[in-house]
């Protein structure tokens, strides 16, 4: 892999742009891999990235039945943050947000993380105490996060309405280190880091089956034929209960639809992070000027990546009463992707009934800010048959009745 | 936007006039049950890419809980009935079956 630098930007200026290779290889799948990880989203990308680069496991493939990247990772509204309540999330969304401060250094590929600071507006005294909970919390697991009034909130969001009508700003949850990164980058970035180390990107190749033997994996049946393997990592999110049938078992999933949406590009105005919980609806503006929306799911299951109107139309109307400069903004585009949903809205890193597979899932519709950290934890978990990022979310936690509850948390889908 | 027909009072109306309330027919589980049972009552869901079936509210009209037949990979509605029934109409899975040969059925 040639290195992308300054000097290599400067030295295909020169010659038109000719000597750029390609990022990843399209490789034919090979009849047996050690590690077949499913799914070429962010999360499964990163596992297989840590596999390789922390336990020196390189005999992978990650297999894509699209093209990498497009699935949520490609449709999310980038937030990343971790201001959770429950030590088990600080300790996998503070890891993977410390991950991306030296991501694009670690993968030789600019992922544009932004560290611009991220606020969780308090629009009711039910929300203010809620949060003022959660900054102590933060505080008690080294997360760097504080209580700030209206005025400030005011000074860090000029275009901001603080006085109302219905829901006035009464302070927010600022966490100075959160922000957002270019999510195509993440995945190009550990697709080309895995490609590098040897790794096979197989894309347009779908898993239509799992074979199994005594309860213990074999290998996964594809449009492309059979491949064996030694251990499965199922990484689908929104499509990981259709997995786990093939496998043989169920998952506390639902899947369901999340949208989101842009305006036309403006000139910069909004250089944080602004969610709104009580009235459903989050903004952040984009490096090309966009601003860019989102609120909350559907309620019903689907897997059409469409979602229904009228939360565009009840988002879109809360953020104009948030921000009424954007009155007057046309939407550009929107679209819609299918998330995991559990019932405590915290993920699962899991071993599973069948011996070899390993699920990866429930990040529902807040996964993208947890992508370094929940790969580096499933590699863990894979290689060493524990990790302790991961140990809290086992799928036993359910039938347990040791739920991570971050519904509070994740208030607003993002 | 999806279209729903309410089996109690009879309305069709737009899904923002119904409240989604999850999987239809799940079988109860309570005290005494192995844990695995309740588990499975409480969390695991066949969530499928295909034929589901669900209950809704009618939640801004009469207020009764029913049950529908919908796909999910397709928001195509096959039908509703009332939830007072531990299985779907037999008219219904077959509606279902014609529109739909490679289904494996509603268990
Ligand atoms: C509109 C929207 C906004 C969001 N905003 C945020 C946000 O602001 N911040 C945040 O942290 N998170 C956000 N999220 C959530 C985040 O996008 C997801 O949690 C995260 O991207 C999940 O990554 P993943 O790798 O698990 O899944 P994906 O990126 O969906 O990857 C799974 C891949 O598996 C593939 N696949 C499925 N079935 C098969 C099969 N049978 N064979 C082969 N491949 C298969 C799919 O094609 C897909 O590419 C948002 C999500 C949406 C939809
Ligand atoms: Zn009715």
């Amino acid at each position: 892999m040639k290195r992308y630098s300054i000097f290599a930007v400067a030295r295909e200026a020169m010659r038109y742009h000719a000597g750029w290779e390609r990022a990843w290889r399209s490789p034919t799948p090979k009849k047996r891999y050690k590690v077949i990880v499913v799914g070429a989203g962010g999360h499964g990308l990163a596992t297989a990235y840590y596999l390789g680069k922390v336990h020196g496991i390189r005999d992978v493939a990650v297999i894509e039945k699209g093209w990498l990247g497009g699935g949520n990772t490609g449709r999310n509204t980038t937030i990343i943050r971790s201001n959770y309540l429950q030590d088990p999330s600080a300790a996998i969304y503070e890891k993977a947000r410390a991950l991306y401060e030296g991501l694009s250094q670690d993968l030789n590929y600019n992922v544009m993380f932004s560290p611009r600071g991220l606020l969780m507006l308090g629009q009711t005294e039910h929300e203010v105490r809620g949060y003022k909970r959660t900054v102590h919390a933060n505080r008690l697991q080294g997360i760097a996060t504080e209580w700030i009034g209206p005025e400030r909130v005011k000074e860090l969001v000029p275009i901001i309405n603080i006085a109302g009508p219905r829901y006035p700003v009464l302070g927010a949850l600022y966490q100075a280190r959160g922000g957002t990164a270019r999510h195509d980058a993440v995945a190009w970035g550990y697709a080309r880091a895995c490609s590098a180390m040897g790794m096979d990107i197989i894309q347009k190749c779908e898993v239509t089956g799992i074979r199994t033997e005594g309860g213990k994996v074999q290998g996964v049946s594809t449009t492309q034929g059979e491949i064996d393997c030694e251990q499965l990592a199922v990484v689908v999110a929104g499509h990981s209960s259709v997995m786990a049938e093939m496998a043989g078992f169920r998952l506390p999933i639902e899947s369901v639809a999340l949208q989101a949406w842009v305006s036309e590009p403006i000139k910069p105005c909004m250089d944080v992070v602004v969610m709104a919980n009580t009235v459903h609806g989050y903004m952040s503006q984009s490096d090309k000027g966009e601003m860019v929306i989102g609120g909350g799911t559907d309620g019903f299951n689907n897997y059409t990546q469409r979602g229904s109107w009228h939360h565009v139309e009840e988002t879109t109307r809360a953020l104009v009463e948030t921000f009424p400069i954007i009155s007057r903004l046309k939407m550009l585009r929107q679209w819609g992707g299918i998330v995991d949903m559990t019932g405590d809205r915290s993920p699962i890193l899991s071993k599973t009934p069948v011996e070899g597979i390993f699920v990866n899932c429930g990040w529902g519709t807040g996964g993208f800010k947890s992508i370094p950290g929940s790969g580096y934890a499933m590699a863990e978990l894979m290689a060493r048959g524990h990790s302790p990022l991961a140990a809290e979310f086992g799928l036993e936690r359910f039938r347990e009745g040791r739920f991570i509850d971050e519904s509070v948390a994740a208030g607003v889908a993002h | 936007m999806l279209s729903l027909t309410c089996p109690c009072c009879g309305i069709t109306a737009e899904e923002t006039e119904f409240a989604p309330g999850g999987e239809a027919h799940l079988k109860r589980f309570g005290p005494g049950s192995s844990d695995e049972a309740f588990e499975g009552y409480l969390f695991a869901r066949k969530n499928p890419k295909g034929v589901h079936f669900e209950r809704w509210r009618h939640a801004y009209g009469c207020g009764k809980w029913f049950l529908a037949a919908r796909c999910t990979a397709t928001l195509e509605v096959f039908g509703t009935y009332p939830a007072q029934t531990t299985q779907p109409p037999a008219e219904l899975i077959a509606k279902i079956k014609a529109k739909r040969p490679e289904w494996e059925g509603w268990a």
